[in-house]
């Protein structure tokens, strides 16, 4: 017994022990970033000195997913679970500032940091006479060049095509200069040395796409791929890294992570991007500055983070930065360094840094890359001139960024939701009244004790976030700023004024499509799902247990890597499809440039995704058909078609009908598959409403509002459909 | 007579083998992917892969944190454990709500039914701030049981119209032969109904379990420390902002989906032989 109470005593000790511990003025200071590899080894490492050193902190960091950054980093600064500090690229400086996430340098950190950084990677972390963050490093893209196959690399684009046109032969695929020429953002050095670019800065909130300089950049782009054919077509970051490293590129253009995908022992130089000969200009590239954030609302001291920060950034961090991770330092002294001087890749970086343009902190910055890639892929299919494609560019752009809607006074809609409310819960009593529901649940409360834990957490976890998500679609929201909107966004949505209904964007349009893609789906799915299912169930199969687990194979893999796996085997040239269709004798095709193709591409691979679900849903429905049924059938004659659409068809439909139903609903929203594989293309015509959606939310300056309009569209739309397979239903049986 | 029973047996493993070809081929080349230790995403038609190395798969599974900790196997340990507590509710929860649903006629039932299907119709991209939100005004952020309560309600209206549709198959006469016997009704249920119904929890057990199994933002956006994060978290990050280090994920991704078919190989058998004749005999 005594025994006993001495234990509990001193778990009570341990207990409070530690409580007391965590309650100490808290020295430790969490810094999110979403570094990898020797990037993150360099971090850790710095972080490893930096707490030696300093015991009085403890610095402690987080790896996040790049996809999920941004989304925790909103969700969670402004309800106080953000971190104290964060590392990121600044282009989010304008929608981070307004929308309240990052604080401003206090004035002795910004004292500290005169004059100390390269010149163009303080004007980047620089917005509106703040400075917003502490520049680490910097990344933009250069010329690599294979060393075994040219001795000096050149300095003009005139020497440079020269060499390619010598080395180029597209019959062979092998091209002079590999880049993905179909990116806006590989695309932008050329718009800069032409003289033209973006034109976004704090006095200009409006881009110029359509600027002279940019329709001479967007052909001469088209010339290079097309007509001279030493650029590669539908060149991918995969292909690109393919050919440098098979020896069948010369030169590459591509940033500083390229040289971890380089096959080690393959020979390559770096070098700054040529002069073009058109111009006499430099080649342009974007800079984008990694910079050292405090975030706000941190949760503890701020001298901590801010400590870790300058560490980070000066002399000794910079080279730990520059010798583990190979960061070229932003800090100006770090190249006294011999060690980091003489480096030429960080070397190369730096001199690139100072001709290198920063990426506009502008939020409108966000919404450019959707018209200008669409712009610059029109151009190369060859659909439309430069001129007509930027035009069209910059008519996308001003839509998208257009005003938000005047606000509202919400008095009304308020007065109307509590009428609305009121009326509901007199239905409820009334319907409970008519129905005796009380009385039911009290006298026979059984099926309502069995359903309560679903309901429950279905009501919480699903219908109140559905509640206020619905409730967003009232409101306007850019860059921080929300405000009462009314109805305006429907309206917007479905009077589709701003398209017609011929142009991908138009509301009806994607509808249409979104309608086509569910069908489609859902009719391959169940019928290759059943079909198979209805072979392996055959008892006499030998290898059953061993088909069955190589055929939902598609379901257990990650769906993001299987997803890009397919559009890489829908590339044109190098395609395992195009492959195959050449071997048939067939012409290949540019599965991603026409409507059809490329929604057929879509519909290959997501069948190809969906179809294990649907047979391991059939396989257990096909159970519940006792095998005695269809004997009786075979004595009576029914041959095997027969017998499946007279006796099983009819037995599987309520085991199977859910899957059918609930899989029309998510193929419906099925994001993922036209976000990997065609990504909309051409055009965004084979976008689902969905995705619309995800671009209003995310690409297009963050307009949740304007999302959430979409997405309770959506649900309306899904709604009515159901209300229709109702009545089917019923009407059947 | 014997040589059509021939041609039979030899369509089937035709078909089934050309299948599985159709099905392999890709993933063939996430396993090349694997096994080439350049980081780059290759192109070309064979999927068979030229050179072997598991440096790959050794950086993924040796993956430590900053303190020299096995990170790998406790983001392992996190994902086991968050997917088969979410099994576990969701199965719980669906099984329950569809035996109510298919043996019970109450008011409401319905309107359930359709409820339920209406909740899968809202569109992911309103739910996750409002989620947070919610989450974090119930303690519940950061925290496994957060995470396993989210997916195992997102689970739920799949399982309960897929076991309320098999439990409609099982004849209503066994459960009364016990009600004669004098069996209660929660020994009905569990005794009877749900052993007949195997083939259903199966599928439900599977569908529930992968819902968690492979999820990672809303995991990355809930979850705030290195040790609490599942494993595809720590497999998306080799997703970058501007390159993918092709070689990890494919690893990553062959290692997340081994557990998943060993699940399924070692359920399928009670995938069959659930009913037979009226389910008398089983």
């Amino acid at each position: 017994m005594m025994i006993w109470v001495l234990r509990v005593v001193a778990l009570l000790t341990v207990l409070f022990g530690t409580l007391l511990l965590r309650a100490e003025p808290s020295r430790e200071i969490v810094v999110w970033h979403a570094y990898r590899g020797a990037e993150e080894a360099a971090l850790r490492e710095a972080v490893h000195r930096f707490n030696a050193a300093m015991p009085q902190w403890r610095i402690t960091l987080l790896a996040i997913p790049y996809d999920a950054f941004t989304t925790k980093l909103t969700n969670a600064i402004p309800r106080g679970n953000g971190p104290d500090a964060f590392i990121a690229a600044h282009e989010r400086i304008g929608a981070w500032s307004a929308g309240g996430l990052i604080d401003p340098l206090p004035a002795d950190a910004a004292r500290w940091a005169e004059g100390v950084f390269l010149p163009t990677t303080a004007a980047a972390v620089r917005a509106n006479g703040t400075l917003w963050a502490l520049p680490l490093t910097f990344k933009s893209l250069v010329l690599f060049y294979r060393r075994d196959l040219i001795a000096t690399p050149p300095r003009t684009t005139a020497e440079l095509l020269d060499a390619a046109r010598r080395f180029s032969n597209p019959a062979a695929h092998r091209y002079g200069l590999a880049f993905e020429a179909a990116s806006a953002y590989y695309a932008a050095p050329f718009l800069f040395g032409f003289g033209g670019g973006f034109c976004l800065d704090e006095s200009h909130p409006n881009p110029c796409l359509d600027h002279p300089a940019n329709r001479a950049a967007l052909d001469y782009i088209a010339r290079l791929v097309n007509q001279d054919h030493l650029v590669p077509d539908e060149a991918t970051a995969a292909i690109v890294t393919q050919l440098f490293n098979d020896g069948n590129a010369l030169f590459v253009i591509n940033g500083p992570w390229f040289t971890g995908e380089i096959t080690p022992g393959v020979p390559y130089g770096v070098a700054l991007l040529p002069t073009l000969s058109e111009t006499g200009q430099p080649l342009r590239p974007l800079l984008t500055v990694e910079g050292y954030f405090i975030a706000r609302h941190n949760r503890t001291n701020r001298d901590g983070a801010l400590a870790f920060g300058r560490f980070l950034a000066d002399a000794e961090g910079a080279r730990i930065r520059a010798t583990i991770g190979n960061q070229p330092p932003a800090l100006h002294a770090a190249y006294n360094d011999p060690a980091i001087a003489q480096n030429p890749l960080l070397a190369t970086f730096r001199r690139q840094a100072e001709q290198a343009i920063p990426m506009s902190t502008q939020p409108a910055m966000q919404m450019l890359w959707e018209p200008l890639a669409g712009a610059i892929r029109t151009v190369l299919r060859g659909v439309a001139d430069p001129a007509t494609a930027l035009a069209e560019a910059q008519r996308q752009f001003t839509i998208f960024s257009r005003p938000l809607p005047p606000a509202q006074n919400p008095v009304w809609f308020v007065l109307a939701l509590l009428i609305l409310a009121a009326a509901g819960v007199g239905y409820l009593i009334h319907y409970s009244r008519r129905t005796g529901l009380v009385a039911m649940v009290r006298r026979t409360p059984l099926p309502y004790l069995y359903l309560l834990p679903a309901t429950l957490s279905l009501f919480i976890l699903v219908f109140v976030p559905f509640a206020v998500g619905t409730a967003i679609a009232f409101f306007a929201h850019r860059a921080g700023e929300w405000h009462f909107v009314g109805f305006t966004n429907f309206i917007s949505i479905l009077s589709a004024a701003d398209f017609p209904i011929t142009d991908p964007l138009n509301f009806y349009f994607t509808l249409l499509v979104t309608i086509v893609w569910t069908l489609v789906n859902v009719l391959l799915h169940v019928s290759i799902g059943l079909l198979l299912a209805m072979l392996l169930r055959n008892e006499w199969l030998k290898l059953r247990g061993i088909y069955r687990m190589l055929l939902i194979v598609p379901w257990a893999v990650p769906n993001y890597i299987t997803a890009l796996i397919w559009k890489g085997m829908f590339n044109r040239q190098f395609g395992a499809v195009n492959s195959l269709l050449t071997l048939l004798g067939l012409e290949p095709i540019s599965w991603f440039s026409s409507f059809w193709t490329a929604f057929a591409a879509n519909v290959a691979t997501n069948t190809w995704l969906g179809f294990p679900f649907m047979m391991v849903t059939a396989l257990g429905a096909l159970q519940a058909i006792p095998r005695e049924l269809e004997d009786a059938a075979a004595v009576d004659g029914a041959g095997p078609l027969d017998r499946f659409r007279h006796v099983i068809l009819p037995l599987l439909k309520p085991a199977l009908l859910p899957a059918v139903i609930l899989g029309s609903v998510w193929t419906f929203n099925m994001f993922n598959i036209i976000y990997l594989v065609s990504g909309g293309e051409p055009d965004g015509a084979t976008d689902i409403l969905i995705s619309e959606a995800y671009k209003w939310a995310f690409q297009r300056q963050e307009q949740y509002g304007y999302a959430a309009a979409y997405a309770t569209i959506i649900f309306l739309i899904l709604l009515f459909f159901s209300r229709l397979t109702d009545r089917r239903t019923e009407g059947t049986t | 007579m014997k040589r059509k029973l021939f041609l039979r047996v030899f369509l089937t493993h035709l078909a089934l083998i050309v299948a599985c070809i159709v099905t392999l081929y890709p993933v063939l080349w996430v396993v090349k992917m694997a096994l080439t230790p350049a980081q780059g995403f290759s192109l070309s038609v064979n999927p068979l892969p030229t050179v072997v190395s598991f440096d790959n798969f050794s950086a993924v599974v040796g993956t430590r944190a900053a303190d020299g900790s096995w990170l790998f196997g406790r983001q392992f340990l996190n994902s086991i454990v968050i997917s088969l507590a979410t099994t576990l509710v969701g199965v719980t929860l669906a099984t329950t709500a569809g035996y109510a649903f298919s043996r019970f006629v109450f008011p409401g039932r319905n309107l359930g039914m359709k409820l339920l299907l209406v909740s899968q119709m809202f569109p992911g991209v309103v739910m996750a701030i409002p989620l947070y939100i919610l989450l974090d005004e119930l303690h519940l952020l950061n925290s496994m049981t957060g995470l396993v309560l989210v997916y195992a309600t997102t689970a739920i209206p799949f399982c309960v119209w897929m076991l309320k549709g098999y439990f409609d198959t099982i004849p209503k006469d066994l459960e009364e032969a016990a009600v004669m016997d004098g069996a209660g009704q929660w020994t009905i249920f569990t005794r009877i109904v749900l052993p007949l119904a195997r083939p259903a929890i199966v599928v439900t057990a599977l569908f529930s379990f992968m819902t968690a199994w492979n999820e990672f933002i809303l995991a990355a956006t809930f979850l705030s420390s290195e040790t609490a994060f599942t494993l595809p978290v720590a497999l998306q990050r080799y997703v970058g902002s501007f390159n993918t280090e092709w070689g990890h994920f494919a690893a990553g991704a062959i290692i997340v989906s081994v557990p998943v078919m060993a699940l399924f190989f070692f359920l399928q058998k009670h995938l069959i032989g659930g009913l037979t004749a009226g389910g008398v005999k089983g």
